[in-house]
């Protein structure tokens, strides 16, 4: 058995506790992910993850800084985040987008000032890459309480929120009209993707984390319209990409150039990326069909404005 | 150091003349995304050891073109943010081949001003001095396709013709301006100083002057700043250009509410 | 000058035998119609019935399945001077750092290369026309902050600068009530007069123009009936166009056009859908 597998997974893997760490972390975040990613891209709020990239890093470094773990910084400048976006309202107006994009360079401003103050006092390099880039295989034993802890909050909010979370998604107006209080659904939603994002962020990095969150459910959301099909598909895709980047980042150690490892998230969006190029296929091919035999469209009313 | 604040200042004017149409179009999508698919062609540079310059050039402008020619179609589109996070990923990783991985992504993302050698001068100046004469030669049909997009059809004007000029001189800027300022921080440069500008004047050349000024301001106290308590360029051009923003906007609200005041006789 | 479709070649605008198909749907048939230099043209339809797409033909930014558009006896080419335009949605961003005379200034040269360079002539010209669509008052105001009446005398003053010979408006009364939309009516009429200038403007109100158009087109479903409004606001011609029956009447000067007899004499029900039924309720 060992033989036939030693190829795919380099010497050590099933040894190694660091390994079994990440695939378990990075299956757990890929699973919340997928959920909450799938919510978010329906609400067209994909560039949400650009904020959160933005101010988790400047969360990240302040955690670094105030000797805090990582994980409580992320969860603090998303969530800092996404009281900012409730408050400006998710809507982008081309006003709005300039204010974001000042405010989300202040802080990131601000995260170079964080980085800077504690690289200087501690004299070792990597926080920047770990913040920026991730690093599924440092993830601490200790960490795990809470990862799983905020995993739960975020699939609590998501599936219990399920229904009025998808009929608001789908039609703001048709939900008011039921009684649903849209605006809070809305900021529900918007905490759990903060809190999931910043999940992301430990195993891909604060500005990588919005492949993760938007990747695997939108390929989802194009292979397949039933909502829970959906969500189980990214979560799929998610844990694919993880575990696939997992074993990858593992064995590039073999690879050239020896000796270093070429970083999880790289793979981790590269898969994604490329699952998602991949998932647009069965559509081209549906709508090629289509245009050959068009079916006779009737001239009845116009129906758009002359 | 004379280095420095000399390409600087360079840099300045710049993030000034074009951030000011930056600002006009809403460009805010292709002003963050340049500077992202440019952060892997500085990575790849440097480590098939060609300038940096060169690789944010080539990016820069590849990815100018890519975004002008998805149109509005590609703007939210998943496909962008995805391409977008590939080309971060794929810096990240071209990056950890080297040795200086940590020092290298936080000079790129952050900007690094006091390190900048003298080879760079003479390029940047001429990249800076092409971007200039391109808004020159633009202004007009730019301003008109910018402001009233469909009047400037019916004039011969191509909105498709103008974006993709704007984006290339986009570009340009980037390529000659991250390696200052940092990848994550030219947008706030660009934005912040012509967003001040405009509240202070309501005519073009004069606002667009006004924007180089405060673009000037800003990165000299960024400079001067940064030398004296060593903390980072970025930090303080991040919050220099909010504060500066932040001022244009008041001033705004106090001109518009200073306006409404005598049309009640 | 339109019974056999020939044109002058004093015409300033000739549309012959346009057509326009796009994915199945025929959105113009075969639309004829001249405007003679300096005439008033009131382009009247409904929502739907192909003005915009008319107007974008004319203006070289769509092509047609079929038929021409000369403009001074000549196809495409340097039209881009002859004819000015001002669109229907233009409410401006009240950021732009422009004046109102910028706005205005921009119209003689914005498709020059370069920066302009100030002259008193250009200046004169600014002044002149500001002063003919009566802006005197809010020249040196921010564009975007004027109101949208004030914004669209702006923008007729930057087609207008470059003199062309046609000026189109896209439905420039659309969301005004009848006391603007008849000022707006006036101060074209007049200005057109002085700049000695051909007007085609579109509407789906007939009475705001009726004082001043030289020539009706009507246009119904893509198909389109021109002439002087005696000869075409009428139930028999009016009838025909639309395929179904109308009748016409006169209410002290004001025209109302209302669905036939019988299955639909719902007054406001029809509203938008016969253009001229502007008196609600």
């Amino acid at each position: 058995m060992s033989n036939f597998l030693s190829p795919i997974f380099a010497s050590g893997f099933f040894e190694s506790e660091a390994v079994h760490i990440a695939l378990a972390v990075g299956a757990l975040v890929a699973i919340v992910s997928g959920v909450v990613g799938v919510f978010t891209v329906v609400r067209g709020q994909s560039f949400a993850g650009e904020a959160f990239g933005d101010l988790g890093t400047t969360g990240g470094a302040g955690a670094y800084l105030a000797g805090v773990g990582t994980l409580w910084g992320f969860v603090i400048g998303n969530l800092v985040a996404a009281g900012a976006m409730e408050a400006i309202g998710v809507q982008r107006a081309r006003g709005r987008d300039l204010a974001t994009g000042i405010v989300l360079g202040a802080g990131i401003g601000l995260a170079a000032l964080f980085l800077y103050l504690y690289t200087s006092e501690h004299s070792t390099t990597g926080a920047t890459v770990t913040i920026l880039f991730g690093s599924v295989f440092a993830i601490s034993s200790a960490t795990i309480p809470l990862i799983l802890l905020l995993s739960a909050v975020v699939l609590a909010i998501t599936l219990t929120l399920y229904r009025p979370l998808l009929l608001s998604s789908v039609s703001a107006e048709m939900a008011s009209a039921r009684g649903i209080p849209v605006r809070l659904v809305g900021a529900l939603h918007l905490v759990a993707l903060a809190l999931a994002a910043a999940l992301a962020a430990i195993t891909i990095g604060t500005i990588l984390s919005t492949a993760l969150l938007v990747g695997p459910a939108a390929s989802a959301l194009r292979l397949t319209r039933r909502p829970l099909t959906a969500l189980l598909t990214a979560a799929g895709i998610g844990i694919g990409a993880m575990w696939l980047g997992i074993v990858l980042a593992y064995d590039s150690y073999y690879w050239p150039p020896h000796g270093t490892v070429w970083p999880v998230s790289f793979f981790v969006v590269t898969l994604v990326f490329v699952t998602y190029l991949l998932s647009g296929i069965p559509e081209a091919r549906r709508r090629r069909g289509t245009d050959r035999n068009p079916s006779a469209t009737s001239a009845a009313q116009p129906v758009t404005p002359s | 150091m004379v280095n420095a604040w000399t390409v600087a200042s360079m840099v300045a004017v710049v993030a000034g003349v074009v951030g000011f149409f930056t600002v006009l179009r809403g460009s805010a999508f292709a002003a963050h995304a340049i500077p992202n698919g440019s952060f892997a062609g500085a990575a790849g540079a440097s480590l098939i050891g060609v300038g940096t310059l060169f690789g944010l050039g080539v990016f820069s402008l590849g990815g100018a073109l890519t975004i002008g020619l998805l149109g509005r179609r590609g703007r939210h589109d998943v496909a962008t943010a995805l391409a977008l996070v590939m080309m971060l990923a794929l810096g990240a990783l071209f990056l950890s081949f080297s040795v200086e991985y940590a020092s290298e992504v936080y000079s790129l993302l952050f900007g690094e001003v006091l390190g900048i050698s003298p080879n760079d001068l003479a390029p940047t100046a001429i990249l800076g001095t092409l971007c200039i004469l391109a808004v020159a030669v633009l202004y007009r049909p730019l301003m008109l396709s910018s402001v009233l997009p469909e009047v400037g059809e019916a004039r011969g004007i191509s909105s498709f013709r103008m974006e993709m000029l704007f984006l290339a001189v986009l570009a340009l800027a980037t390529t000659m301006t991250v390696p200052v300022v940092g990848t994550l921080l030219i947008f706030s440069l660009m934005i912040g100083a012509p967003a001040a500008a405009r509240s202070f004047t309501d005519r073009p050349l004069l606002a667009m002057g006004l924007s180089v000024a405060v673009a000037l301001l800003i990165v000299w106290i960024a400079i001067a700043a940064s030398y004296e308590t060593n903390y980072p360029v970025g930090f303080f051009v991040g919050t220099a250009s909010a504060v500066s923003y932040t001022i244009g906007r008041l001033w705004a609200a106090v001109r518009s509410r200073r306006r409404a005041q005598p049309s009640l006789t | 000058m339109s019974a056999d479709g020939a044109s002058v070649s004093s015409d300033v605008l000739a549309v012959q035998g346009v057509s326009v198909r796009l994915s199945g749907r025929t959105i113009l048939d075969r639309v004829s119609f001249e405007i003679a230099p300096g005439e008033f043209t009131g382009l009247i339809g409904s929502n739907g019935a192909g003005k915009t797409t008319l107007f974008r033909v004319i203006l070289g930014l769509q092509a047609a399945s079929a038929g021409r558009v000369l403009v001074e006896g000549r196809k495409h080419g340097r039209r881009h001077r002859l004819i000015g335009y001002v669109p229907q949605k233009f409410l401006l961003d009240p950021d732009v750092p422009l004046r109102a005379r910028d706005l205005v200034g921009l119209g003689i040269d914005a498709h020059r290369l370069g920066v302009p360079v100030p002259s008193r002539t250009r200046r004169a010209l600014v002044e002149q026309m500001l002063h003919a669509v009566d802006a005197d008052r809010f020249a040196d105001a921010r564009v975007g902050k004027l109101s949208g009446g004030e914004q669209q005398r702006i923008l007729i003053a930057h087609a207008l600068i470059a003199k062309p010979r046609l000026l189109l408006l896209d439905e420039p009364l659309a969301n005004l009530d009848l006391g603007n939309a008849q000022e707006v009516v006036t101060l074209l009429a007049r200005v057109a007069r002085e700049q000695q200038v051909a007007v085609l403007i579109s509407a789906h109100e007939i009475n705001p123009l009726l004082p001043v158009m030289d020539r009706i087109v009507y246009l119904a479903a893509g198909r389109a009936v021109s002439g002087t409004t005696e000869e075409v606001v009428r139930a028999d011609v009016l009838s025909e166009l639309y395929g179904r029956h109308v009748d016409v009447l006169d209410v002290h000067g004001r025209v109302l056009i209302v669905a036939g007899a019988g299955e639909d004499t719902d007054l406001t029900g029809h509203e938008g859908a016969f253009p001229g039924a502007g008196i609600p309720g």
